[in-house]
Formats: C-alpha cells, sequence, structure tokens
C-alpha cells in the first residue's frame, strides 16, 4: 500500500509539466526552447555568445515578419537540425521519450484498478 | 491478487528504465553537426565591403560556378591561422572565395586583410552575425563550398592542408 502511494505521488509530479511562469514574452519563450549550440548546456536565452546574441535577433526578426512560433521553431529546425529544439518532436529517436509517460500511466492505472476496484 | 502484480510491474518498470539508461550508455555525447546536407543557399540583403553599396546575394552567387564562401573576422584568432591556405586556394582558377566579414570593425577587417592579403573576389558585411544565421554558420570561421547555389559542404572551424586538399580534389 505504502508503494501505491509513492507511486501516484510520483505520477503526479512527472505528469506537472516543467513551470513555465512568466512567459509572457513571446521572444524570451522562443529563446529559452532553442539550443545554444556553440555552448554547454545553455539555451540562447540563457547565453551571451556571438552566436546566441545574433540568434536572438533573427527571433526578433522573424516575430516582427510575423511568424508563428512554431513557424519559428521549423525556420530553425531546417537551419541547424532537430538539435538546436529543446522540445522535441515525435520521431524514432525520441519515442521512448514521447511514450513512456503514456506507458508508466497505463502501468499505474492498471495497478489502481487491480488493486481497488477489482477487490471491491 | 496484489501480491501478483506488484512485482511483476515492479519488474516491468525497472526493466523499462533499465532498457533506457543501457541506450543512451551507446551514443554519442558529442553533438556533430550535419556537414554533407545539400541545401540551397540563403537569399539575403547585404552590403559590400569596400563600397558600403547594397548588394543582392542572387548577384554574388552566379549558377555553374564554384564558389567558398568564408566566414572571417579580423578578431577571429583561427581566421589568421588559417588565411595563407586561403590565399593558396586563391590561385586555383576555378574557385571563387567569397568573404562574409562577420561582426566587425570595417578598419580593423580592413588592416587584417593589408597585412595578410586579400583572397576573396568579393567581400559582403554581416554587422549583426543575422546572415551568418541563414546560412545555418555556428561561428567564424567557417567555410561553405558551393556550386549551382547548392551547398555542397560546410567546413566548421578554421582550414588545414588537408581540408584544402579535400577541396581541390572535390572541384576537379
Amino acid at each position: 500500500m505504502k508503494f501505491l502511494k509513492f507511486f501516484l505521488i510520483v505520477i503526479i509530479l512527472f505528469s506537472i509539466s516543467s513551470v513555465n511562469a512568466e512567459q509572457n514574452d513571446k521572444r524570451n519563450k522562443i529563446t529559452k526552447n532553442l539550443r545554444c549550440l556553440i555552448c554547454q548546456g545553455q539555451s540562447v536565452y540563457d547565453s551571451d555568445s556571438e552566436f546566441a546574441n545574433s540568434l536572438k535577433i533573427v527571433v526578433d526578426n522573424k516575430l516582427q515578419e510575423g511568424l508563428s512560433e512554431d513557424q519559428i521553431y521549423e525556420y530553425f529546425k531546417i537551419k541547424y537540425g532537430e538539435w538546436i529544439l529543446y522540445d522535441p518532436g515525435l520521431n524514432k529517436n525520441t519515442y521512448i521519450l514521447w511514450l513512456l509517460p503514456i506507458l508508466i500511466f497505463l502501468i499505474g492505472g492498471a495497478i489502481i484498478y487491480k488493486s481497488f476496484i477489482v477487490k471491491k | 491478487m496484489k501480491n501478483k502484480t506488484l512485482p511483476f510491474s515492479v519488474i516491468i518498470i525497472f526493466g523499462i528504465f533499465f532498457f533506457i539508461f543501457y541506450k543512451g550508455l551507446e551514443d554519442s555525447k558529442i553533438y556533430t553537426p550535419d556537414v554533407t546536407t545539400k541545401k540551397e543557399i540563403p537569399v539575403f540583403n547585404t552590403k559590400e565591403f569596400f563600397s558600403g553599396e547594397n548588394v543582392k546575394s542572387s548577384r554574388i552567387f552566379e549558377l555553374d560556378k564554384v564558389y567558398l564562401l568564408n566566414i572571417w573576422s579580423s578578431w577571429c584568432l583561427p581566421c589568421r591561422q588559417e588565411h595563407p591556405l586561403l590565399m593558396s586556394l586563391n590561385l586555383e582558377n576555378k574557385l571563387n572565395i567569397i568573404g562574409m566579414n562577420y561582426k566587425d570593425n570595417l578598419k580593423n577587417a580592413e588592416n587584417f586583410l593589408k597585412e595578410l592579403g586579400n583572397p576573396y573576389k568579393e567581400i559582403f558585411i554581416d554587422l549583426d552575425g543575422t546572415i551568418a544565421i541563414e546560412w545555418g554558420a555556428y561561428g567564424v570561421p567557417e567555410s561553405f563550398l558551393i556550386y549551382n547555389n547548392e551547398i555542397i559542404k560546410k567546413y566548421i572551424g578554421p582550414l588545414n592542408q588537408e581540408l584544402v586538399d579535400e577541396i581541390n580534389l572535390l572541384i576537379k
């Protein structure tokens, strides 16, 4: 029983996706989701490298041109490949990443169903 | 009932985690950019280095000619290293070397060329680095081999003799 409670807490914690507070500024939101390719483990938003600074200007320009957020991501994906996105799409390299939460959810659901509902 | 399902699901879950981490072990942690993609060159407007006149990219890159676009800057030390190689490549008649002056002070850039020579057929300016982003570049130095308005190969970082030999082979 203790294990079940623990398991439920873990599922709840995982299902609350990253808390994105104060992301009113569209540009900040986009640059936070772009990887600075020449820095280690930094987003374009965090970095002050030449590459990142230029990228910020490009994002500004694209927003002014009226491109949507997804269109801007697509633009950078074409230029630099999928790696530049921190939020990758579903493909053969990322299917585990996308399917695992669903799988865990189903297994958890099955356990709950078996131990609570069937018992009654 | 409970006794049976619990160990079973625990084993499955640990199995899944083991599989993921084991798979992760095999992956390379070093990111290697794709350098052999056949991509169309971007279309952009810029300024000519010496005259300061506006130029269109379509005027710089013509069809049926081989170009080497070199991104350089006077503040970039590796650019200084590869510059003699560019000078030697310039002796090849087939190859048109185009320079992209990246985020530079024009006075310093001119002094750089005076000191080391000018291998470029044409130079244009990228003051804020946005044109380099259009090209999918990472920084300076970087070189693109272009034929028929398509990027044949991309060289990230300074050129060396080996790469120069490779370029000579490719354009033959």
